[in-house]
Protein backbone atom coordinates (compact mmCIF):
# COMPACT_ATOMS: atom_id res chain seq x y z
CA UNK A 1 0.00 0.00 0.00
CA UNK A 2 1.88 3.29 -0.87
CA UNK A 3 1.91 5.88 2.10
CA UNK A 4 2.18 9.43 2.31
CA UNK A 5 3.02 10.55 5.98
CA UNK A 6 1.36 13.25 7.26
CA UNK A 7 2.77 16.63 6.19
CA UNK A 8 3.85 16.92 9.66
CA UNK A 9 4.33 13.48 10.92
CA UNK A 10 7.97 13.46 11.70
CA UNK A 11 7.99 16.25 14.36
CA UNK A 12 5.79 15.24 17.76
CA UNK A 13 3.23 17.20 17.92
CA UNK A 14 2.75 20.00 20.09
CA UNK A 15 -1.26 20.93 20.22
CA UNK A 16 -2.02 23.68 22.91
CA UNK A 17 -4.96 25.25 23.86
CA UNK A 18 -4.26 27.87 26.50
CA UNK A 19 -7.32 29.72 28.66
CA UNK A 20 -9.83 28.97 25.17
CA UNK A 21 -12.65 30.96 26.21
CA UNK A 22 -15.84 31.31 23.54
CA UNK A 23 -19.57 33.12 24.76
CA UNK A 24 -22.58 34.00 22.35
CA UNK A 25 -24.95 36.92 22.64
CA UNK A 26 -24.20 40.36 24.85
CA UNK A 27 -25.32 41.95 28.08
CA UNK A 28 -28.18 40.38 29.74
CA UNK A 29 -27.85 37.16 27.15
CA UNK A 30 -24.21 36.67 27.13
CA UNK A 31 -23.82 32.61 27.14
CA UNK A 32 -20.18 31.80 27.59
CA UNK A 33 -20.46 28.44 26.09
CA UNK A 34 -16.49 27.79 27.38
CA UNK A 35 -14.63 29.22 29.98
CA UNK A 36 -11.00 29.50 29.82
CA UNK A 37 -9.88 25.98 28.84
CA UNK A 38 -6.75 25.01 28.39
CA UNK A 39 -4.69 22.03 27.76
CA UNK A 40 -2.00 20.37 25.80
CA UNK A 41 -2.78 17.16 23.55
CA UNK A 42 0.43 14.22 22.92
CA UNK A 43 1.10 12.33 20.75
CA UNK A 44 -0.75 9.11 19.70
CA UNK A 45 -3.32 9.67 22.59
CA UNK A 46 -7.06 9.05 22.66
CA UNK A 47 -8.53 11.87 24.69
CA UNK A 48 -12.32 11.98 25.79
CA UNK A 49 -14.61 15.03 26.50
CA UNK A 50 -17.22 14.61 28.60
CA UNK A 51 -20.17 16.23 29.46
CA UNK A 52 -24.27 16.63 28.78
CA UNK A 53 -25.68 18.49 26.19
CA UNK A 54 -25.19 21.90 26.60
CA UNK A 55 -21.90 21.80 28.53
CA UNK A 56 -19.94 23.18 25.40
CA UNK A 57 -17.99 20.60 24.53
CA UNK A 58 -18.97 20.59 20.69
CA UNK A 59 -18.13 24.42 20.68
CA UNK A 60 -14.67 23.28 22.07
CA UNK A 61 -14.08 20.98 19.52
CA UNK A 62 -15.21 23.20 17.00
CA UNK A 63 -12.35 25.87 18.65
CA UNK A 64 -9.90 23.07 18.24
CA UNK A 65 -10.85 22.77 14.26
CA UNK A 66 -10.76 26.48 13.63
CA UNK A 67 -14.29 26.23 12.71
CA UNK A 68 -14.75 28.74 16.17
CA UNK A 69 -13.44 31.46 16.36
CA UNK A 70 -12.43 31.89 20.13
CA UNK A 71 -13.50 35.03 21.81
CA UNK A 72 -10.37 34.71 23.50
CA UNK A 73 -7.30 32.54 24.68
CA UNK A 74 -5.12 30.96 21.70
CA UNK A 75 -4.60 27.75 19.81
CA UNK A 76 -1.25 26.70 18.78
CA UNK A 77 -0.18 24.08 16.74
CA UNK A 78 3.55 22.41 16.82
CA UNK A 79 4.29 25.97 18.09
CA UNK A 80 2.80 27.51 15.51
CA UNK A 81 -0.27 29.90 16.60
CA UNK A 82 -3.90 29.52 14.59
CA UNK A 83 -4.99 33.13 14.10
CA UNK A 84 -6.25 33.90 11.22
CA UNK A 85 -8.16 31.96 8.25
CA UNK A 86 -4.77 31.50 6.58
CA UNK A 87 -3.65 29.69 9.30
CA UNK A 88 -6.93 27.48 9.61
CA UNK A 89 -6.17 26.15 6.02
CA UNK A 90 -3.02 25.27 6.60
CA UNK A 91 -4.23 23.77 10.04
CA UNK A 92 -7.14 21.79 7.98
CA UNK A 93 -4.23 19.94 6.40
CA UNK A 94 -3.24 18.07 9.66
CA UNK A 95 -6.68 18.32 11.81
CA UNK A 96 -9.45 16.80 10.42
CA UNK A 97 -12.96 15.95 11.64
CA UNK A 98 -15.67 13.43 12.28
CA UNK A 99 -19.38 14.59 13.03
CA UNK A 100 -22.47 13.00 14.54
CA UNK A 101 -24.51 12.94 10.91
CA UNK A 102 -22.87 11.01 8.54
CA UNK A 103 -25.25 12.15 6.04
CA UNK A 104 -24.81 15.93 6.35
CA UNK A 105 -21.14 15.20 5.50
CA UNK A 106 -21.17 13.97 1.90
CA UNK A 107 -23.26 15.20 -1.24
CA UNK A 108 -26.46 13.41 -1.99
CA UNK A 109 -25.99 13.98 -5.62
CA UNK A 110 -21.84 12.50 -6.55
CA UNK A 111 -21.30 8.82 -5.83
CA UNK A 112 -19.50 7.84 -2.56
CA UNK A 113 -16.31 7.13 -4.24
CA UNK A 114 -15.76 10.32 -6.28
CA UNK A 115 -16.41 11.81 -2.95
CA UNK A 116 -13.53 10.02 -1.38
CA UNK A 117 -11.48 10.65 -4.25
CA UNK A 118 -11.68 14.06 -4.12
CA UNK A 119 -10.56 14.24 -0.20
CA UNK A 120 -7.01 13.91 -2.25
CA UNK A 121 -7.40 17.57 -3.49
CA UNK A 122 -6.22 18.49 0.30
CA UNK A 123 -2.44 17.13 -0.54
CA UNK A 124 -0.18 19.25 -1.61
CA UNK A 125 0.64 17.42 -4.52
CA UNK A 126 -2.16 15.17 -5.47
CA UNK A 127 -0.96 11.37 -6.42
CA UNK A 128 -1.31 9.69 -10.09
CA UNK A 129 -4.56 8.39 -10.62
CA UNK A 130 -3.72 4.89 -10.30
CA UNK A 131 -2.96 5.47 -7.25
CA UNK A 132 -5.53 7.69 -5.75
CA UNK A 133 -7.91 4.48 -6.95
CA UNK A 134 -5.51 1.96 -4.92
CA UNK A 135 -5.85 4.09 -1.97
CA UNK A 136 -9.70 4.74 -1.87
CA UNK A 137 -9.62 0.49 -2.25
CA UNK A 138 -7.07 0.41 0.67
CA UNK A 139 -9.04 2.91 2.69
CA UNK A 140 -12.54 1.16 2.38
CA UNK A 141 -10.81 -1.96 3.32
CA UNK A 142 -9.70 -0.50 5.91
CA UNK A 143 -13.17 -0.01 7.36
CA UNK A 144 -14.39 -3.30 6.39
CA UNK A 145 -16.14 -2.55 3.22
CA UNK A 146 -15.67 -4.31 -0.10
CA UNK A 147 -15.07 -1.53 -3.14
CA UNK A 148 -17.92 -3.38 -5.18
CA UNK A 149 -20.11 -2.83 -2.27
CA UNK A 150 -20.46 0.89 -3.25
CA UNK A 151 -19.10 0.97 -6.17
CA UNK A 152 -21.76 3.24 -8.08
CA UNK A 153 -23.59 3.60 -5.01
CA UNK A 154 -25.02 7.40 -3.91
CA UNK A 155 -24.76 8.09 -0.23
CA UNK A 156 -28.80 7.86 0.31
CA UNK A 157 -27.82 4.32 -0.46
CA UNK A 158 -26.30 2.99 1.78
CA UNK A 159 -26.97 2.84 5.84
CA UNK A 160 -26.36 5.06 8.74
CA UNK A 161 -23.55 2.90 9.94
CA UNK A 162 -22.00 2.54 6.68
CA UNK A 163 -22.12 6.20 5.89
CA UNK A 164 -20.13 6.54 9.23
CA UNK A 165 -17.36 4.10 8.09
CA UNK A 166 -16.85 5.99 4.69
CA UNK A 167 -16.43 9.08 7.09
CA UNK A 168 -13.65 6.68 8.55
CA UNK A 169 -12.27 5.73 5.34
CA UNK A 170 -11.73 9.32 3.74
CA UNK A 171 -9.69 9.49 7.75
CA UNK A 172 -7.67 6.85 6.56
CA UNK A 173 -7.16 8.47 3.12
CA UNK A 174 -6.18 11.93 4.30
CA UNK A 175 -4.17 11.01 7.46
CA UNK A 176 -4.44 13.83 9.51
CA UNK A 177 -2.43 13.77 12.46
CA UNK A 178 -4.83 14.79 14.79
CA UNK A 179 -8.71 13.62 13.71
CA UNK A 180 -11.53 15.58 16.18
CA UNK A 181 -14.57 12.98 16.17
CA UNK A 182 -17.85 14.85 17.57
CA UNK A 183 -20.20 12.01 18.51
CA UNK A 184 -19.56 9.72 15.89
CA UNK A 185 -21.45 6.94 17.16
CA UNK A 186 -24.72 8.92 18.38
CA UNK A 187 -26.49 7.93 15.32
CA UNK A 188 -25.34 4.52 14.74
CA UNK A 189 -27.08 1.78 16.49
CA UNK A 190 -25.44 -0.22 19.14
CA UNK A 191 -24.36 -3.26 16.91
CA UNK A 192 -22.15 -0.97 14.72
CA UNK A 193 -21.07 0.64 17.48
CA UNK A 194 -18.25 -1.28 18.85
CA UNK A 195 -17.22 -1.58 15.41
CA UNK A 196 -16.48 2.13 14.77
CA UNK A 197 -14.94 2.42 18.23
CA UNK A 198 -12.37 -0.35 17.26
CA UNK A 199 -11.49 1.80 13.77
CA UNK A 200 -11.11 4.67 15.49
CA UNK A 201 -8.24 2.61 17.93
CA UNK A 202 -6.86 1.21 14.21
CA UNK A 203 -6.28 4.61 13.20
CA UNK A 204 -4.55 5.09 16.43
CA UNK A 205 -2.54 2.18 16.62
CA UNK A 206 -1.97 2.11 12.72
CA UNK A 207 -1.14 5.41 11.71
CA UNK A 208 -0.39 7.05 14.35
CA UNK A 209 -3.07 9.60 15.03
CA UNK A 210 -3.86 11.31 17.89
CA UNK A 211 -7.75 11.31 18.37
CA UNK A 212 -10.20 14.02 20.57
CA UNK A 213 -13.22 12.16 20.94
CA UNK A 214 -16.30 13.96 21.97
CA UNK A 215 -19.45 12.35 23.71
CA UNK A 216 -22.08 12.20 26.42
CA UNK A 217 -21.33 8.49 26.96
CA UNK A 218 -18.72 8.36 29.84
CA UNK A 219 -18.97 4.77 29.34
CA UNK A 220 -18.11 4.58 25.96
CA UNK A 221 -15.27 7.12 26.43
CA UNK A 222 -14.12 4.74 29.03
CA UNK A 223 -13.29 1.84 26.66
CA UNK A 224 -11.27 3.87 24.05
CA UNK A 225 -9.50 7.06 25.61
CA UNK A 226 -5.93 7.16 27.56
CA UNK A 227 -7.26 10.02 29.71
CA UNK A 228 -10.92 11.82 29.76
CA UNK A 229 -11.53 15.62 30.55
CA UNK A 230 -15.37 15.91 32.10
CA UNK A 231 -16.68 18.86 31.04
CA UNK A 232 -19.42 20.69 33.05
CA UNK A 233 -21.16 24.42 31.55
CA UNK A 234 -18.10 24.86 29.72
CA UNK A 235 -15.33 24.20 32.19
CA UNK A 236 -13.47 21.32 32.55
CA UNK A 237 -13.95 20.07 36.05
CA UNK A 238 -12.36 16.65 35.99
CA UNK A 239 -9.55 15.15 34.04
CA UNK A 240 -7.43 12.01 34.64
CA UNK A 241 -6.95 8.37 32.62
CA UNK A 242 -10.16 7.29 32.60
CA UNK A 243 -9.53 4.27 35.22
CA UNK A 244 -8.93 6.92 38.06
CA UNK A 245 -12.03 9.25 36.67
CA UNK A 246 -14.54 6.08 36.82
CA UNK A 247 -13.32 4.77 39.74
CA UNK A 248 -12.81 7.55 41.79
CA UNK A 249 -14.33 10.36 40.64
CA UNK A 250 -13.90 13.79 42.44
CA UNK A 251 -16.25 15.34 40.88
CA UNK A 252 -19.90 15.51 41.44
CA UNK A 253 -20.17 16.17 38.30
CA UNK A 254 -18.45 13.18 37.28
CA UNK A 255 -20.78 11.07 39.58
CA UNK A 256 -23.53 11.61 37.74
CA UNK A 257 -22.84 10.98 34.40
CA UNK A 258 -21.49 7.41 35.80
CA UNK A 259 -24.87 7.02 37.67
CA UNK A 260 -27.36 8.38 34.92
CA UNK A 261 -25.69 5.66 32.42
CA UNK A 262 -27.97 2.68 32.00
CA UNK A 263 -26.33 -0.55 32.46
CA UNK A 264 -27.91 -4.13 32.52
CA UNK A 265 -25.47 -4.87 35.65
CA UNK A 266 -26.92 -2.76 38.19
CA UNK A 267 -29.80 -0.83 39.79
CA UNK A 268 -30.42 2.49 37.62
CA UNK A 269 -34.27 3.99 38.07
CA UNK A 270 -36.66 3.61 40.85
CA UNK A 271 -40.02 3.73 39.95
CA UNK A 272 -42.73 6.36 41.41
CA UNK A 273 -39.82 9.11 42.24
CA UNK A 274 -40.51 12.17 39.90
CA UNK A 275 -38.16 14.75 40.76
CA UNK B 1 -55.71 -12.65 35.55
CA UNK B 2 -56.93 -10.09 33.66
CA UNK B 3 -57.07 -9.83 30.06
CA UNK B 4 -55.18 -8.05 27.66
CA UNK B 5 -55.36 -4.56 26.85
CA UNK B 6 -53.32 -4.74 23.48
CA UNK B 7 -53.10 -7.80 21.38
CA UNK B 8 -51.06 -8.20 17.71
CA UNK B 9 -52.19 -11.16 16.01
CA UNK B 10 -49.72 -12.62 13.35
CA UNK B 11 -49.39 -8.84 11.93
CA UNK B 12 -47.88 -8.98 8.58
CA UNK B 13 -47.20 -5.36 7.03
CA UNK B 14 -45.28 -4.96 3.71
CA UNK B 15 -44.09 -1.91 1.30
CA UNK B 16 -44.88 -1.96 -2.18
CA UNK B 17 -42.47 0.58 -3.87
CA UNK B 18 -42.65 2.32 -7.31
CA UNK B 19 -41.57 -0.92 -9.17
CA UNK B 20 -43.38 -2.73 -7.92
CA UNK B 21 -40.95 -4.83 -5.55
CA UNK B 22 -42.89 -5.65 -2.39
CA UNK B 23 -41.20 -5.25 0.80
CA UNK B 24 -42.52 -7.84 3.30
CA UNK B 25 -41.44 -5.47 6.52
CA UNK B 26 -43.00 -7.10 9.27
CA UNK B 27 -43.86 -10.67 9.21
CA UNK B 28 -45.94 -12.28 11.33
CA UNK B 29 -45.30 -10.70 14.62
CA UNK B 30 -47.50 -11.36 17.48
CA UNK B 31 -47.73 -10.40 21.01
CA UNK B 32 -50.11 -8.75 23.65
CA UNK B 33 -49.96 -6.47 26.54
CA UNK B 34 -51.44 -6.28 30.05
CA UNK B 35 -52.21 -3.19 31.67
CA UNK B 36 -49.29 -1.68 33.26
CA UNK B 37 -47.29 -3.80 31.29
CA UNK B 38 -43.99 -2.39 29.48
CA UNK B 39 -42.67 -4.48 26.38
CA UNK B 40 -39.36 -3.82 25.14
CA UNK B 41 -38.58 -4.46 21.04
CA UNK B 42 -35.24 -4.85 20.33
CA UNK B 43 -33.15 -5.35 17.44
CA UNK B 44 -30.88 -3.37 14.91
CA UNK B 45 -31.91 -0.55 12.20
CA UNK B 46 -33.64 -2.30 9.80
CA UNK B 47 -35.03 -4.56 11.45
CA UNK B 48 -38.63 -3.36 10.95
CA UNK B 49 -38.77 -1.57 13.95
CA UNK B 50 -40.59 1.48 13.20
CA UNK B 51 -42.40 -0.38 10.60
CA UNK B 52 -44.25 -2.12 13.36
CA UNK B 53 -45.09 0.91 15.12
CA UNK B 54 -47.15 2.29 12.16
CA UNK B 55 -48.88 -1.11 11.65
CA UNK B 56 -49.46 -1.68 14.92
CA UNK B 57 -51.73 1.94 15.25
CA UNK B 58 -53.16 0.57 11.96
CA UNK B 59 -51.61 3.23 10.06
CA UNK B 60 -51.48 2.38 6.55
CA UNK B 61 -50.63 5.15 4.35
CA UNK B 62 -49.20 3.73 0.84
CA UNK B 63 -46.74 2.91 0.28
CA UNK B 64 -46.86 0.83 3.50
CA UNK B 65 -49.68 -2.39 3.21
CA UNK B 66 -51.53 -4.34 5.28
CA UNK B 67 -50.74 -8.27 4.67
CA UNK B 68 -52.58 -10.36 7.03
CA UNK B 69 -53.04 -10.17 10.63
CA UNK B 70 -55.43 -8.21 13.57
CA UNK B 71 -54.58 -5.20 16.14
CA UNK B 72 -56.59 -5.04 18.89
CA UNK B 73 -56.99 -2.73 21.67
CA UNK B 74 -59.44 -3.84 24.95
CA UNK B 75 -60.98 -6.85 22.01
CA UNK B 76 -62.25 -3.88 19.79
CA UNK B 77 -59.96 -4.54 16.31
CA UNK B 78 -58.59 -1.28 14.97
CA UNK B 79 -57.72 -2.45 11.29
CA UNK B 80 -59.73 -2.01 8.17
CA UNK B 81 -61.03 1.68 9.52
CA UNK B 82 -59.98 4.43 6.45
CA UNK B 83 -57.19 6.69 7.85
CA UNK B 84 -59.83 9.48 8.09
CA UNK B 85 -61.64 7.22 10.73
CA UNK B 86 -58.52 5.96 12.37
CA UNK B 87 -56.71 9.46 12.89
CA UNK B 88 -60.12 10.55 14.43
CA UNK B 89 -60.94 7.87 16.91
CA UNK B 90 -58.25 5.40 17.66
CA UNK B 91 -55.08 7.38 17.60
CA UNK B 92 -54.81 9.57 20.63
CA UNK B 93 -57.79 8.33 22.05
CA UNK B 94 -56.67 4.40 21.83
CA UNK B 95 -53.27 4.48 20.83
CA UNK B 96 -50.18 7.34 20.97
CA UNK B 97 -46.62 7.32 19.74
CA UNK B 98 -44.03 9.17 20.99
CA UNK B 99 -41.66 9.88 17.77
CA UNK B 100 -38.16 8.95 17.38
CA UNK B 101 -37.45 12.40 15.88
CA UNK B 102 -39.18 14.15 18.53
CA UNK B 103 -37.18 17.04 19.01
CA UNK B 104 -38.59 17.81 15.11
CA UNK B 105 -41.84 17.11 15.38
CA UNK B 106 -43.01 20.71 16.76
CA UNK B 107 -43.83 23.15 14.74
CA UNK B 108 -41.34 25.83 15.73
CA UNK B 109 -43.53 28.89 14.69
CA UNK B 110 -46.64 27.98 17.53
CA UNK B 111 -46.46 27.82 21.14
CA UNK B 112 -47.13 24.88 22.92
CA UNK B 113 -50.20 25.88 24.13
CA UNK B 114 -51.28 25.98 20.92
CA UNK B 115 -50.14 22.86 19.58
CA UNK B 116 -51.38 21.24 22.50
CA UNK B 117 -54.99 22.96 22.25
CA UNK B 118 -55.14 21.74 18.41
CA UNK B 119 -54.71 18.41 19.15
CA UNK B 120 -57.83 18.38 21.63
CA UNK B 121 -59.90 20.30 19.13
CA UNK B 122 -59.09 18.05 16.53
CA UNK B 123 -60.53 15.14 18.70
CA UNK B 124 -63.35 16.99 19.92
CA UNK B 125 -64.24 20.03 18.03
CA UNK B 126 -66.78 21.29 20.46
CA UNK B 127 -64.51 21.96 23.24
CA UNK B 128 -64.05 25.26 24.74
CA UNK B 129 -60.60 26.59 24.97
CA UNK B 130 -60.34 28.08 28.13
CA UNK B 131 -61.23 24.46 29.48
CA UNK B 132 -58.71 23.06 27.30
CA UNK B 133 -55.94 25.25 28.20
CA UNK B 134 -56.68 24.70 32.24
CA UNK B 135 -56.98 21.37 31.58
CA UNK B 136 -53.58 21.74 29.87
CA UNK B 137 -51.77 23.40 33.01
CA UNK B 138 -53.22 20.89 35.25
CA UNK B 139 -51.66 17.79 33.46
CA UNK B 140 -48.20 19.46 33.10
CA UNK B 141 -48.20 20.43 36.44
CA UNK B 142 -49.38 16.87 37.71
CA UNK B 143 -46.10 15.85 34.48
CA UNK B 144 -43.84 17.79 37.07
CA UNK B 145 -43.06 20.09 34.58
CA UNK B 146 -43.21 24.46 35.22
CA UNK B 147 -46.38 24.45 33.69
CA UNK B 148 -46.79 28.39 33.00
CA UNK B 149 -43.15 28.56 31.48
CA UNK B 150 -43.56 26.24 29.48
CA UNK B 151 -46.91 26.14 27.62
CA UNK B 152 -46.40 30.01 26.77
CA UNK B 153 -42.96 28.93 25.24
CA UNK B 154 -41.82 28.53 21.55
CA UNK B 155 -40.50 25.08 21.15
CA UNK B 156 -37.11 26.68 19.85
CA UNK B 157 -36.98 28.35 23.57
CA UNK B 158 -36.82 24.73 25.11
CA UNK B 159 -33.94 22.49 25.77
CA UNK B 160 -34.43 19.50 24.00
CA UNK B 161 -34.92 17.21 27.18
CA UNK B 162 -37.94 19.65 27.83
CA UNK B 163 -38.79 19.48 24.07
CA UNK B 164 -39.12 15.91 24.36
CA UNK B 165 -41.35 15.84 27.53
CA UNK B 166 -43.53 18.35 25.97
CA UNK B 167 -43.89 15.35 22.95
CA UNK B 168 -45.13 12.97 26.03
CA UNK B 169 -47.27 15.18 27.51
CA UNK B 170 -48.99 16.03 24.09
CA UNK B 171 -49.39 12.41 22.61
CA UNK B 172 -51.10 11.44 26.17
CA UNK B 173 -53.29 13.99 26.92
CA UNK B 174 -56.11 11.96 25.56
CA UNK B 175 -54.96 9.15 28.29
CA UNK B 176 -54.41 6.56 25.63
CA UNK B 177 -54.34 2.80 26.82
CA UNK B 178 -51.85 1.87 25.15
CA UNK B 179 -48.65 4.16 24.05
CA UNK B 180 -45.95 3.16 21.62
CA UNK B 181 -42.21 4.80 22.16
CA UNK B 182 -40.01 4.51 19.57
CA UNK B 183 -36.26 5.76 20.06
CA UNK B 184 -37.54 8.31 22.75
CA UNK B 185 -34.52 8.83 24.29
CA UNK B 186 -31.93 8.06 21.19
CA UNK B 187 -31.21 12.24 20.49
CA UNK B 188 -31.02 12.93 24.31
CA UNK B 189 -28.12 12.32 26.76
CA UNK B 190 -27.43 10.06 29.23
CA UNK B 191 -28.77 12.46 32.00
CA UNK B 192 -31.54 13.82 30.23
CA UNK B 193 -32.55 10.15 28.98
CA UNK B 194 -33.14 9.06 32.62
CA UNK B 195 -35.43 12.50 33.12
CA UNK B 196 -37.56 11.21 30.13
CA UNK B 197 -37.92 7.67 31.33
CA UNK B 198 -38.99 9.21 34.63
CA UNK B 199 -41.51 10.77 33.09
CA UNK B 200 -43.00 7.27 31.21
CA UNK B 201 -42.84 5.82 34.47
CA UNK B 202 -45.10 8.18 36.06
CA UNK B 203 -47.50 8.58 33.25
CA UNK B 204 -48.03 4.30 33.93
CA UNK B 205 -48.04 4.92 37.49
CA UNK B 206 -50.66 7.77 37.37
CA UNK B 207 -52.93 5.21 35.81
CA UNK B 208 -52.49 8.38 32.73
CA UNK B 209 -51.50 5.48 30.56
CA UNK B 210 -52.42 1.48 30.28
CA UNK B 211 -49.21 0.11 28.85
CA UNK B 212 -46.22 0.63 26.56
CA UNK B 213 -44.22 -0.84 23.97
CA UNK B 214 -40.88 0.76 24.23
CA UNK B 215 -38.76 0.62 21.32
CA UNK B 216 -35.12 1.22 20.82
CA UNK B 217 -31.77 -0.70 20.18
CA UNK B 218 -30.03 -0.10 23.70
CA UNK B 219 -30.52 -3.36 25.48
CA UNK B 220 -29.37 -1.97 28.91
CA UNK B 221 -32.10 0.44 28.50
CA UNK B 222 -34.62 -2.06 27.96
CA UNK B 223 -33.71 -3.96 30.75
CA UNK B 224 -34.17 -1.25 33.35
CA UNK B 225 -37.63 0.15 31.43
CA UNK B 226 -39.29 -3.01 30.58
CA UNK B 227 -41.15 -6.09 31.69
CA UNK B 228 -40.56 -8.19 28.81
CA UNK B 229 -38.38 -8.06 25.80
CA UNK B 230 -39.36 -9.04 22.19
CA UNK B 231 -36.23 -9.31 20.04
CA UNK B 232 -36.67 -8.45 16.54
CA UNK B 233 -34.49 -9.48 13.20
CA UNK B 234 -35.61 -8.47 9.54
CA UNK B 235 -39.47 -8.36 10.35
CA UNK B 236 -39.96 -11.51 12.95
CA UNK B 237 -39.90 -11.64 16.72
CA UNK B 238 -36.46 -13.99 16.92
CA UNK B 239 -36.95 -14.12 20.96
CA UNK B 240 -39.75 -13.36 23.72
CA UNK B 241 -39.38 -13.75 27.05
CA UNK B 242 -38.51 -12.07 30.62
CA UNK B 243 -36.00 -9.78 31.31
CA UNK B 244 -34.37 -12.35 32.95
CA UNK B 245 -34.93 -15.14 30.11
CA UNK B 246 -33.28 -12.20 27.36
CA UNK B 247 -30.98 -10.49 28.25
CA UNK B 248 -29.11 -12.83 31.39
CA UNK B 249 -29.79 -16.23 29.51
CA UNK B 250 -30.21 -15.42 25.46
CA UNK B 251 -30.77 -18.28 23.98
CA UNK B 252 -30.85 -17.52 20.16
CA UNK B 253 -27.62 -16.75 18.47
CA UNK B 254 -28.67 -13.55 17.44
CA UNK B 255 -30.23 -12.38 20.85
CA UNK B 256 -26.40 -13.19 21.97
CA UNK B 257 -24.45 -11.64 19.23
CA UNK B 258 -26.93 -8.70 20.39
CA UNK B 259 -25.29 -8.81 24.07
CA UNK B 260 -21.81 -9.04 22.83
CA UNK B 261 -21.75 -6.07 20.99
CA UNK B 262 -23.03 -4.64 24.67
CA UNK B 263 -20.12 -1.93 26.23
CA UNK B 264 -20.87 -1.68 30.31
CA UNK B 265 -19.55 0.79 32.38
CA UNK B 266 -19.66 -1.03 35.33
CA UNK B 267 -16.41 -1.46 36.91
CA UNK B 268 -16.95 -5.90 36.71
CA UNK B 269 -17.40 -5.52 33.00
CA UNK B 270 -15.14 -2.78 31.75
CA UNK B 271 -12.38 -5.61 30.45
CA UNK B 272 -15.02 -7.48 28.06
CA UNK B 273 -14.31 -6.40 24.93
CA UNK B 274 -17.87 -5.77 22.78
CA UNK B 275 -18.12 -7.38 19.39
CA UNK B 276 -19.89 -6.05 16.46
CA UNK B 277 -22.39 -8.26 14.41
CA UNK B 278 -20.46 -8.72 11.14
CA UNK B 279 -22.66 -8.41 8.16
CA UNK B 280 -25.83 -7.01 7.15
CA UNK B 281 -29.89 -7.76 7.66
CA UNK B 282 -31.09 -9.70 4.63
CA UNK B 283 -32.49 -7.73 1.26
CA UNK B 284 -36.55 -8.67 2.44
CA UNK B 285 -37.43 -7.80 -1.26
CA UNK B 286 -36.34 -11.37 -2.13
CA UNK B 287 -38.64 -14.03 0.17
CA UNK B 288 -36.38 -15.78 2.49
CA UNK B 289 -35.91 -19.98 2.85
CA UNK B 290 -34.96 -20.96 6.02
CA UNK B 291 -33.28 -18.88 9.22
CA UNK B 292 -32.93 -15.66 7.96
CA UNK B 293 -29.81 -15.02 10.63
CA UNK B 294 -28.02 -17.89 9.18
CA UNK B 295 -25.53 -16.15 6.81
CA UNK B 296 -24.64 -14.29 9.77
CA UNK B 297 -24.65 -16.75 12.29
CA UNK B 298 -21.48 -18.08 14.09
CA UNK B 299 -23.33 -21.31 14.98
CA UNK B 300 -25.16 -21.86 11.82
CA UNK B 301 -25.66 -25.46 10.17
CA UNK B 302 -26.20 -26.23 6.91
CA UNK B 303 -29.90 -27.04 6.94
CA UNK B 304 -30.48 -23.88 8.67
CA UNK B 305 -30.71 -22.22 5.36
CA UNK B 306 -33.46 -24.70 4.02
CA UNK B 307 -35.63 -25.15 7.39
CA UNK B 308 -38.29 -22.94 7.98
CA UNK B 309 -38.05 -21.62 11.31
CA UNK B 310 -40.89 -21.77 13.41
CA UNK B 311 -41.44 -20.22 17.10
CA UNK B 312 -40.59 -22.61 19.32
CA UNK B 313 -40.61 -22.70 23.03
CA UNK B 314 -37.00 -23.01 25.24
CA UNK B 315 -36.73 -22.72 28.22
CA UNK B 316 -40.12 -20.92 29.24
CA UNK B 317 -39.64 -17.92 26.19
CA UNK B 318 -40.18 -18.15 22.82
CA UNK B 319 -37.40 -18.63 20.43
CA UNK B 320 -37.33 -18.99 16.30
CA UNK B 321 -34.54 -21.24 16.02
CA UNK B 322 -34.44 -24.95 15.47
CA UNK B 323 -31.18 -25.68 17.13
CA UNK B 324 -31.62 -23.21 20.46
CA UNK B 325 -31.83 -25.53 23.48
Amino acid sequence: MPSEPSPLADQPLKFEAKNLSRSFGHGKKLVEAVKNVSFGIASRDIISIVGQSGCGKTVLAKMLLRLETPSSGTLSFNGKPIGNERDAREHWRSVQAVFQDPFSAFNQFFTIRSQLKSSFKLFKRKPEEEEMEARVDAALMAVNIKPKEVEGKYPFELSGGQMQRMLLARIFILRPQVLIADEPTSMVDACSRANILDYLMKLKQELDMTIVFVTHDIGLACYISDSIFIMHEGEIVEQGPPAQVTGSPSSAVTRQLLDDIPDVHRPWIKRGALD
Amino acid sequence: MSSPIFEVDNLRAHYLTRFGQKIQAVDGVSFSLKAGEILGIAGESGCGKTTLVSACMGLYIPPLHLSSGDVRIEGKSIIGMNVEQNRRDILGRKISMIPQGALNSLNPTRKVKDLATDMILSHDETADKRQVHARLRERFRKLGMPADDVLNSYPVQLPAGMKQRVVIGISTLLDPRVVIADEPTSALDVSTQKAVIRLLFELMDQGIIGSMLFITHELPLLRHVSNNIAVMYAGEIVEMGTIEQVIFDPRMPYTQALMGSMLSADSGHRDQKPVSIEGAPPNLAHPIQGCRFAERCPVARPDCKENQQVIRIVKDRQVRCQYAE
